[in-house]
């Protein structure tokens, strides 16, 4: 296991961030911590990469205890925080290099890596740009070749697509995976069950400080009802007949249908009903979303 | 070593490139010595000639300025993360302090030559000799190395990088209490005792008596102030340093 933690606690004066955490993490594998803000995803990360020290419980990376060896961890780890940190007023490529230098590379062997990481991320036109000038997406994307500098056996990811836009979270979900197959370890913390469900081998819920759930997108989904058709009709009474002809709950003028999501099941359930003469206005797939995952898991309303 | 010249660079080049530095250590030392030499002083009387008499004060003034720019930027590293990712990194703390450190020297080196070259086109005739220039600018850089100290364990502290500019208060008001711009013995002697017995006093005296020629008879006061206030300082930023991690 790359990541040990046993009974981890975090509190600051009277209030508790994390309350008791147990996680594993197996070598060359993405674990995604899901939950909303204030959940203590961010304090996971602070305390598992050293920024931040334990109240109580242990946590163990690559073997090395957070508190006690937390020089040793620092060697092994990369991490991206939350808010790009880069610094403004230096170019990428100088933001890189200096990396590089603390990383204790030669000066040519510096460059050498900055104008590698440059192309694999695609930053090389604004190489020698000020950060100041960059986008979010490439800002993220310098962020993360500043934390690969000197390949980490475990890396930090705190909310690496928060605020992007779908094409910037795109291409970084892309250079996430291409890590994975790297064989890099990637402990990444989300908001978006969307984004654990494609990045993730697997996903632990976190609420109030503790993980609620562990397990794969598939099982948490299910856990939160699966995949559902919503079929609106134009009045009730339809919605009544076509419950006669398909299997579901009906509100109001909408039936819900539970669905494995495939164009398949949807195909019969159009035919059905057509052959039945009950015609829907609208059809769209309602998959399950964070709130509904947490909504199963808490039992609170979503 | 490596690690603390790089982040030596770091800071220097982020200077450099902030527009606002670069006006706070160059074009302010030209309006004060303007503004003291050619408003103030016609005022001021005193047995030397004014120029002569404010240069010291003028630099130690400046070095307030560089103080609270050097408490702003490490304040700026603390709220932008990036002290986190060096601290996520295996280099040592005090390699993060040191680059603000050394870039606050060089920021005051730079407003204290300003100083100087526009007080000699004001008719600033020092009569020091080598080893006197090289005793006034060691004790001024001994002074503003304690005080570079304590402005990033201000910075470390501060809650915002506009309260960390609160040291500037501090380190702007200290001149105007001191024998900076008007002879001690001109004040009431509640006011005179304050101005003797704080840091700034001392290092001015001293620094003008090198530069005059006169005998500097407080600069074993001034070197035990700003000696005393670099050990206090720096360790203090240091412990501050080992801190954040309990937050």
């Amino acid at each position: 296991m790359i990541v040990e933690t046993e009974g981890l606690t975090k509190r600051y004066g009277s209030a508790a961030v994390l309350n008791g955490l147990d996680l594993e993490v197996a070598e060359g594998s993405l674990l995604a911590l899901l939950g909303p803000n204030g959940a203590g995803k961010t304090t996971t990360i602070r305390v598992l990469s050293t920024l931040t020290r334990p109240s109580g419980g242990s946590a163990r990376v690559c073997g090395f205890d957070v508190a006690e060896q937390a020089a040793a961890v620092r060697g092994v780890i990369g991490l991206t925080g939350q808010y790009a940190a880069v610094d403004e007023e230096q170019t990428g490529r100088e933001n890189l290099v200096m990396i590089a230098r603390l990383r204790r590379f030669s000066r040519s062997a510096a460059r050498a890596r900055a104008l590698a990481l440059l192309e694999r991320f695609g930053l090389t036109g604004a190489a020698d740009r000020r950060v100041r000038t960059y986008s979010g997406g490439l800002r993220r994307r310098l962020d993360l070749a500043m934390s690969l500098v000197a390949p980490p056996r475990l890396l930090f990811l705190d909310e690496p697509t928060t605020g992007l836009d779908p094409v910037s979270r795109t291409t970084l979900w892309d250079a996430i995976g291409d890590l994975v197959r790297d064989g890099v370890t990637i402990f990444l913390t989300t908001q978006y069950l969307e984004e654990a469900d494609r990045l993730a081998d697997r996903i632990v819920v976190l609420h109030n400080g503790d993980a609620v759930a562990d397990g794969t997108a598939e099982a948490l989904k299910s856990s939160a009802g699966g995949t559902r058709l919503d079929l609106v009709f134009g009045c009730a009474e339809d919605a009544l007949r076509a419950r006669g002809v398909v299997a579901g709950a009906v509100d109001g003028t909408t039936l819900a249908v539970p669905s494995d999501g495939s164009a398949v099941h949807l195909h019969r359930v159009l035919d059905d009903l057509l052959a039945a003469r009950v015609r829907p206005l609208r059809v769209s797939t309602h998959r399950p979303t964070l709130d509904d995952v947490f909504a199963a898991l808490t039992g609170a309303a979503a | 070593m490596t690690a603390s010249l790089t982040m030596i660079g770091r800071s220097i080049r982020l200077g450099r490139r902030n527009l606002d530095l670069v006006i706070m250590a160059i074009v302010l030392p030209v309006l004060m010595m303007s503004l003291f030499v050619y408003v103030f002083g016609g005022a001021i009387s005193s047995v030397q000639s004014y120029v002569d008499y404010v240069v010291p004060g003028i630099v130690v003034l400046c070095t307030g300025y560089g103080a609270t720019s050097t408490a702003m930027s490490v304040a700026d590293d603390m709220k932008k993360g990036v002290v986190d990712r060096f601290r996520s990194m295996p280099i040592s703390g005090a390699a993060v302090l040191t680059g603000h450190v050394v870039a606050s020297l060089a920021r005051n080196a730079v407003a204290t030559f300003a100083v100087v070259l526009v007080a000699v086109l004001m008719g600033f005739r020092p009569t020091a000799s080598i080893g006197a220039w090289a005793l006034a600018l060691g004790l001024l850089l001994l002074y503003v190395l304690a005080l570079s100290w304590l402005a990033a364990g201000f910075g470390l502290i501060a809650r915002s990088v506009e309260s960390a500019s609160l040291l500037g208060f501090a380190m702007l008001f200290l001149p105007y209490l001191s024998s900076a711009f008007v002879p001690v013995t001109t004040m009431p002697p509640w006011l005179r005792a304050v101005s003797e017995h704080q840091p700034v006093t001392p290092v001015i005296e001293t620094v003008r008596a090198l530069l005059t020629g006169a005998p500097a008879e407080s600069g074993w006061l001034a070197l035990a102030w700003s000696g005393g206030l670099l050990v206090v300082a720096s360790g203090w930023a240091a412990w501050l340093f080992g801190r954040i991690s309990s937050r």
